[in-house]
């Protein structure tokens, strides 16, 4: 009896890792950014990353475009496309929010102290709770959204110099 | 042309693999004694087709054969020769490829270099080794074909992703490949040992040299690695805990803890099964690594273009192999009482493998939590450095006490009448450990513990050496192993409290002084290369209280195809410490974001892990000329 107990429960935890594998290989077929293109952003409500302020669509809405970007300073890709986003901080029609995904207070000012702060609103998320609305798998992603905040794309890692002339381009600015 | 060679070798290769198959079963019932020709014959001729197989996806690359899909999806005529060719195996269907050369190449080895050994164990061994080539070959034919072709021919390709064209990182992979589809032999060999009753210390001295190839290349393999994050990646670290990085550590704790508890069957004919186990283990490990990187199942720095139908072929792969494994492991366990006194040599390798374990169950736990919870709670998580750091380094700590010990102890059992010896290089870790923090710097409480024990195991080993110079009595590279080991701990924890780093904008023309240094923006300069552009700096670095001065190039390249731009690092190493510095632009302004770092003792982390690897061929050259 003993003996096949020990043999069940070995198997049976192989079994269930085999099978968590692969309901999770089927589960990111909804990641296909492509679902997700022209669906509408609504209720957004995030804490601000320093102040007790909280940010809602409202305050997004004001914009002509909106990047949300997802980060951490623990992200190594997240270092990659900083440089990228540092640049888009400076187009006019667009904004960029951040948030912090996962990390803590000192590490995140740390970091945008260091390479610089490319980001017009600075949210936090460090439960990596309210990012699942995004549906936000992996850092960095960032969402391209529009006045009325329908997305226009997602960006699945770090955004590279395509994105960045996709986004320019987007605002009509090449 | 290339392609037709190389999906009718595949084909081939398909039915060679069938026909030694059929030949083993019918040799394993006759009564000869020895194994028929044919099955030699077959096997060399197998893994000369893989190795010319290879060769023609290679030769595809080099005269840049665009019908070719994998060669138009990652190369490009302007390419560089050397990264024409390692781009073969820097796309998923070509390093597929090398997997199936390796897997028929120890295939063969283990045949030849096993003469002396039963001939049904051989057999069976060949036999799941064939299984195994064969299921990789139908993966490779029906789903990851690297000889597809693309109609109509287009004038030129995609290129290789810039990052990836470096040297480091043209070898990686095939070292990396060598150890953990190397695994899979003594996967064969475990299954085979079970199902011929090959049991006990034969069966460790036919599978103690793979494991030691394996691991010896595994470990450099892992090494080239973090050489190519630290200076191409651009931001100075080494190791990430990327899944990528787990997957290829997961297998080596197994094959770390398998290298000491062969020791102890084929010295005291003890843990067989466990053995066993570990030999399973290593090999599904690697798979399941290939399958958390390749199925897109993970997102990560350096995942490959995801096809969620790879995963569900190579989950399938997974799942048959594992449960093979458990029946058979089901129907010839035995319990056996092991009867191991607790000061013991035998307890001190147990201990070793607990560890071993643990490091492995922590690390795998890391990397697939964040599926288990998303699949089951629907709550994304990701697990990053801080979780690895606080599980894993307090550990070692106590690791390091008994690999300190461990050696030193007898087989059977030991009196410990060493005690002394112990106490006394404590006393004089924890005395040198206190002059570092006099004389340098200090640091927290865990990296003081961190410093004694690995200059302990430092002070023990070295004694070691010394006595094996002496009296030649002592295990050379279980010496060398361990003390570079210690080291390595060492330079780790003297790198992370010692690094220093800076960041600041500068233009042309500026200084910035900062500690004992200053540095001086120079000159800026624009340089055209056969396949890239580079924007390159000139900086020049001043240390005041060590008089010296440095001149570093830190480059921005703008890459054609595809278009990409890359930061290089400019390093410069020392004996003593790396000075490595990045230079980013900053859009409408003059001024360029530089980052400035000391790293000290890089190149001796990277020395440790040469002479760790060391360890491992110099047995393997011992124990290849002791049998040969």
């Amino acid at each position: 009896m003993l003996k096949l107990i020990i043999r069940i429960i070995p198997l049976s935890l192989i079994g269930f890792i085999i099978v968590v594998f692969f309901i999770g290989l089927n589960k990111s077929a909804i990641y296909d950014t492509k679902d997700l293109v022209g669906k509408k952003l609504e209720k957004i409500k995030l804490d601000h990353l320093s102040d007790n302020i909280v940010i809602t669509d409202k305050d997004l809405q004001k914009n002509n475009y909106t990047l949300i970007n997802f980060w951490a300073s623990w992200c190594v890709p997240c270092l990659d496309e900083h440089p990228f986003l540092v640049q888009l901080s400076k187009e006019k029609n667009l904004k960029i929010l951040g948030v912090n995904y996962k990390d803590n207070k000192n590490n995140a000012l740390k970091f945008l102290d260091r390479y610089g702060n490319p980001y017009h609103y600075n949210a936090k998320d460090f439960y990596g709770k309210q990012s699942i609305v995004f549906g936000i798998y992996g850092i960095p992603e960032s969402i391209l959204l529009d006045k009325e905040l329908t997305i226009i794309k997602k960006f699945v890692g770090p955004i590279n110099k395509k994105d960045l002339n996709f986004i320019k381009m987007t605002l009509g600015n090449l | 042309m290339i392609s037709n060679i190389g999906n009718s070798i595949l084909f081939f290769s398909v039915l060679i693999s069938l026909s030694i198959i059929y030949l083993s079963l019918k040799n394993l019932s006759n009564s000869d004694r020895n194994i028929n020709k044919n099955v030699y014959q077959l096997s060399l001729f197998q893994s000369t087709l893989s190795i010319i197989c290879f060769f023609s996806l290679v030769m595809a690359f080099i005269i840049s054969d665009f019908s070719v899909i994998t060669v138009y999806q990652n190369s490009h005529s302007m390419k560089p020769l050397l990264y024409k060719i390692s781009g073969t195996w820097g796309n998923h269907e070509g390093s597929l490829l090398l997997w199936v050369i390796i897997l028929t190449i120890f295939s063969f080895l283990f045949l030849i270099f096993n003469k002396n050994h039963s001939k049904k164990f051989r057999l069976y061994t060949l036999i799941s080794q064939n299984v195994l080539i064969l299921g990789f070959l139908f993966f490779l034919l029906f789903n990851s074909n690297p000889f597809s072709i693309v109609s109509p021919i287009p004038n030129e390709g995609l290129g290789l992703n810039p990052i990836l064209q470096d040297p480091a990182l043209a070898i990686h992979p095939p070292l990396l490949y060598i150890g953990f589809v190397g695994s899979s032999i003594y996967f064969s060999a475990a299954l085979a040992s079970m199902l011929a009753n090959y049991s006990g210390k034969l069966f460790a001295q036919s599978i103690k040299n793979w494991v030691l190839v394996s691991w010896s290349f595994q470990t450099i393999g892992i090494l080239a690695g973090s050489i190519w994050a630290y200076y191409e990646l651009g931001w100075g670290g080494f190791w990430f805990w990327d899944p990528v990085e787990n997957a290829s550590l997961l297998p080596w704790f197994a094959m770390t803890a398998l290298i000491h508890s062969l020791l102890v069957l084929e010295k005291r004919n003890l843990f067989y099964f466990w053995v066993i186990i570990l030999c399973i283990l290593t090999f599904i490990l690697s798979v399941t690594g290939t399958f958390l990187v390749r199925s897109g199942i993970l997102n990560s720095v350096h995942t490959f273009a995801n096809d969620p139908s790879r995963g569900v072929f190579i989950l399938i792969f997974l799942s048959l192999m594992i449960l093979t494994s458990v029946f058979v492991l089901f129907n010839k366990f035995k319990t056996s009482n092991y009867n191991i006194k607790y000061k013991s040599k035998e307890t001190f390798i147990l201990v070793n493998n607990w560890f071993m374990i643990f490091y492995l169950i922590t690390i795998l736990v890391g990397t697939i939590y964040p599926i288990f919870t998303e699949v089951l709670t629907n709550y994304k998580v990701s697990v990053g450095p801080p979780f690895y750091n606080s599980v894993i380094i307090p550990i070692v700590v106590i690791f390091l006490l008994f690999m300190t010990v461990g050696p030193k102890v007898k087989w059977i059992n030991d009196r410990f009448d060493n005690i002394s010896f112990f106490l006394k290089i404590l006393i004089a870790s924890i005395i040198i450990n206190f002059f570092i923090v006099k004389f340098f710097n200090s640091y927290s409480w865990l990296s003081n513990f961190i410093v004694i024990s690995s200059i302990f195991l430092i002070i023990s080993s070295t004694n070691d050496l010394y006595r094996y110079f002496k009296n030649k009595d002592w295990n050379l590279s279980r010496i060398i192993s361990h003390l570079s080991f210690g080291f390595l701990v060492l330079f780790i924890g003297l790198n992370h409290n010692f690094s220093l780093e800076k960041d600041f904008n500068l233009k042309v023309g500026g200084k910035k002084s900062f500690d004992n240094y200053s540095l001086e923006f120079k000159d800026l300069t624009l340089r055209e290369f056969q396949n890239y552009k580079a924007v390159i700096g000139e900086f020049k670095i001043n240390n005041k209280s060590q008089k010296f001065n440095q001149t570093l190039y830190p480059e921005i390249r703008i890459y054609q195809n595809p278009n990409t731009l890359t930061y290089e690092a400019s390093i410069r190493s020392g004996f003593l410490k790396d000075h490595y510095l990045t230079m980013s632009n900053i859009d409408r302004s003059e001024y360029y974001n530089i980052k400035f770092q000391k790293k000290p003792f890089m190149i001796w982390i990277w020395i440790s892990v040469v002479f760790l690897a060391l360890g491992g061929f110099i047995r393997i050259f011992k124990n290849v000329k002791i049998n040969y």
